[in-house]
């Protein structure tokens, strides 16, 4: 667990010797009973949508219509995702083949890539470093509707529409996870460290892949979290690339079961439960490195 | 710091100093030049290349497109100059109509967004048992895509058996219909924004809230300053660096609005944002240009007024955030 965190725990320095000024420090941050309540509102809030997908998703969809709203889970939930896998205007199983692939696959080149590009920014000495890094951070504040239109275009005469590569190669490096990378390079990777190896002769291949690449490894892992994440949850561009039903993500098979079947919402709700599961598991394994990413990317930004 | 240590010196390699000596910087100096020369190029080069034709090829595209009538119907492209701005600018009132809902909506998300985060990130902050699980807790709504927030917020807001309006029921309030008037639109959809992005706000503030040195506020006690007063004198102004990135960042994602308001609505249409535009974002209508009026040309131009929208709001709040910190 340590071993991934971006940052150490910050060490409080101990609160003054004196017993009574102690106390008084330690009085500040005490919890009131409004703070316990605001967080408590906050968590079930934020939790019951939550909840309230496995109940749609678990009645029927006459219960789910119904007045007043059912409050507890039923049993048609193993029903429910058995209609929407079977359902042919969605195609669910191939959205989520085809988002584990594209998502998988720019992890896995955003990782790569950004180690890279991030260690080369962090630690080598090239010319026209510093403009090079002011346009990816500018490529970063860039949003993708302005270059909507020639993009589908490009698309159509690459014969790539409705296809996997158009949602795949644009995304397989951005700016932030070069950024990502160079800011934990910076810290990560002892200079004295890369001189050795150039004396010993290592070529800058070499360095990375035996001296970086093993010191990137825990910001590679909350990167890679974090842009798995994000692809797959992605929808403006596959919806406008993957207008073929047969051929979707998963995002886009949720949208045509939206479309198809407007009063089925025991069918959405299953499908959105399908839809977040694997992100689901992917948080209770790793939350808590997701949230040191999250965390740690304020501090630096 | 320490476990970064505790993995980094892989280069200890018993057969290092054998290998090193075949690959002695004397053997080929003219190769080992050249690494020195080119390869931080090569590192960096995938990204410029996808950023080349990805990103600045379809800008430069675009500008031009704008300039001409485009469109997959004509036959002919011909050079119209300005005339799709003028007409965008001056005469199109469903063009106006998206900027005005855009922007309602996000004002209407991004100002209790941010509060909310900064008072959940406030009370995180505190000495309470079990951090981790409220931390998890409020940042779980990240794991959704907006299409599944739409998707659930759309039947929590169905004006039939909707659970907003049992509760409204439950207060003597009588049911909204949540598509067909404007504002309760734009309410249901800002609560979408909010419930998924209030977490991953509040997680931004309480680490920077970490980084503030706690002898400031034991300082502050001591001077009788309230736990409010500690709040806007300490806390804020401190804090103003990671308000201003949090506010850009809401801006360039608030005015990109899409897909809450096109799953507000089902079925085919939806791009249209409701009867009558009530909840229709730029977005939205520069794909209604595209995709179903065909009007390519225009679409360029939509898609450039919005990306100068969202840089000059950017912009603004950020001149306003350093505003505000500093009268403080």
């Amino acid at each position: 667990m340590t071993s991934t965190m971006l940052r150490p725990p910050v060490v409080r320095p101990p609160a003054a010797g004196r017993p009574g000024l102690r106390h008084r420090a330690e009085r500040l941050w005490t919890a009131s009973p409004l703070t316990w309540i605001g967080l408590v509102l906050g968590v079930l809030l934020s939790l019951f949508p939550f909840y309230w997908m496995i109940v749609i998703a678990s009645r029927t969809n006459d219960a789910a219509n119904s007045w007043p709203p059912p409050f507890l889970p039923g049993g048609k939930l193993g029903e429910n995702i058995q209609r929407v896998l079977d359902n042919g205007d969605a195609n669910i199983l191939t959205g989520l083949a085809n988002s584990f692939l594209v998502s998988g696959t720019i992890t896995v080149a955003t990782v790569f890539f950004g180690s890279l590009a991030g260690f080369a920014f962090a630690k080598l000495r090239f010319r026209g470093k510093n403009a090079l890094l002011l346009i990816i951070l500018a490529s970063m504040m860039i949003p993708i509707q302005l270059g909507v239109l020639p993009l589908y275009i490009l698309m159509a005469k690459l014969e790539w529409l409705n296809t996997m590569p158009s949602v795949t190669v644009p995304f397989l490096i951005g700016g932030f996870g070069i950024f990502m990378m160079r800011q934990y390079a910076e810290q990560a990777v002892p200079n004295e460290l890369i001189e050795a190896a150039r004396v010993d002769g290592c070529s800058t291949w070499r360095i990375y892949w035996h001296v970086v690449v093993p010191a990137l490894r825990p910001a590679a892992a909350v990167l890679g979290l974090l842009t798995f994440m994000e692809q797959w949850n992605q929808f403006f561009w596959p919806f406008v690339v993957l207008a073929d039903p047969t051929n979707p993500t998963v995002q886009i098979s949720l949208r045509s079961l939206n479309t198809a079947y407007f009063a089925d919402n025991s069918q959405i709700f299953a499908g959105t439960l399908i839809a977040t599961l694997p992100l689901f598991v992917v948080f209770v394994l790793f939350g808590r490195q997701i949230i040191g990413g999250i965390m740690e990317g304020a501090v630096k930004s | 710091m320490s476990s970064l240590e505790t993995t980094a010196p892989p280069s200890v390699d018993p057969s290092r100093s054998r290998r090193a000596a075949r690959r002695t910087p004397s053997g080929f100096p003219w190769l080992t030049r050249l690494d020195l020369r080119v390869t931080p190029y090569l590192f960096v080069l995938p990204f410029f290349v996808l950023f080349a034709i990805f990103g600045v090829y379809p800008i430069i595209y675009t500008v031009w497109i704008a300039l001409t009538d485009r469109s997959p119907l004509n036959a002919t492209i011909s050079f119209v100059g300005l005339d799709n701005f003028v007409e965008l600018l001056t005469n199109d009132p469903q063009f106006w109509n998206a900027v005005w809902n855009t922007f309602g909506m996000f004002v209407m998300s991004t100002v209790p967004q941010l509060l909310i985060a900064l008072m959940l990130a406030n009370a995180l902050n505190r000495r309470i048992r079990g951090q981790m699980f409220f931390r998890l807790a409020i940042a779980m709504p990240i794991i959704t895509s907006t299409a599944v927030v739409a998707l659930i917020f759309s039947m929590l807001y169905a004006r039939e058996f909707g659970l907003a309006n049992w509760l409204l029921d439950l207060v003597g309030i009588d049911p909204i219909d949540w598509r067909a008037n404007r504002y309760a639109s734009w309410f249901a959809i800002s609560t979408m924004v909010d419930w998924r992005w209030v977490g991953y706000n509040a997680l931004i503030y309480l680490a920077a809230m970490q980084s503030i040195s706690r002898d400031m506020y034991e300082a502050a006690a001591l001077d009788g300053a309230s736990r409010h007063r500690q709040f806007w004198s300490i806390t804020i102004p401190q804090l103003r660096p990671t308000i201003i990135f949090t506010l850009i960042i809401s801006t360039i994602g608030g005015l990109q609005l899409f897909t809450e308001p096109l799953m507000f609505t089902s079925g085919s249409g939806a791009l249209s944002g409701g009867s009558e535009g009530q909840f229709q974002t730029i977005t939205m209508y520069l794909l209604d240009v595209m995709n179903a009026r065909f009007r390519w040309g225009y679409a360029g131009a939509v898609a450039l007024v919005l990306f100068l929208l969202i840089a000059s709001v950017s912009f603004v709040n950020y001149l306003l955030a350093r505003r505000i910190s500093s009268d403080k």
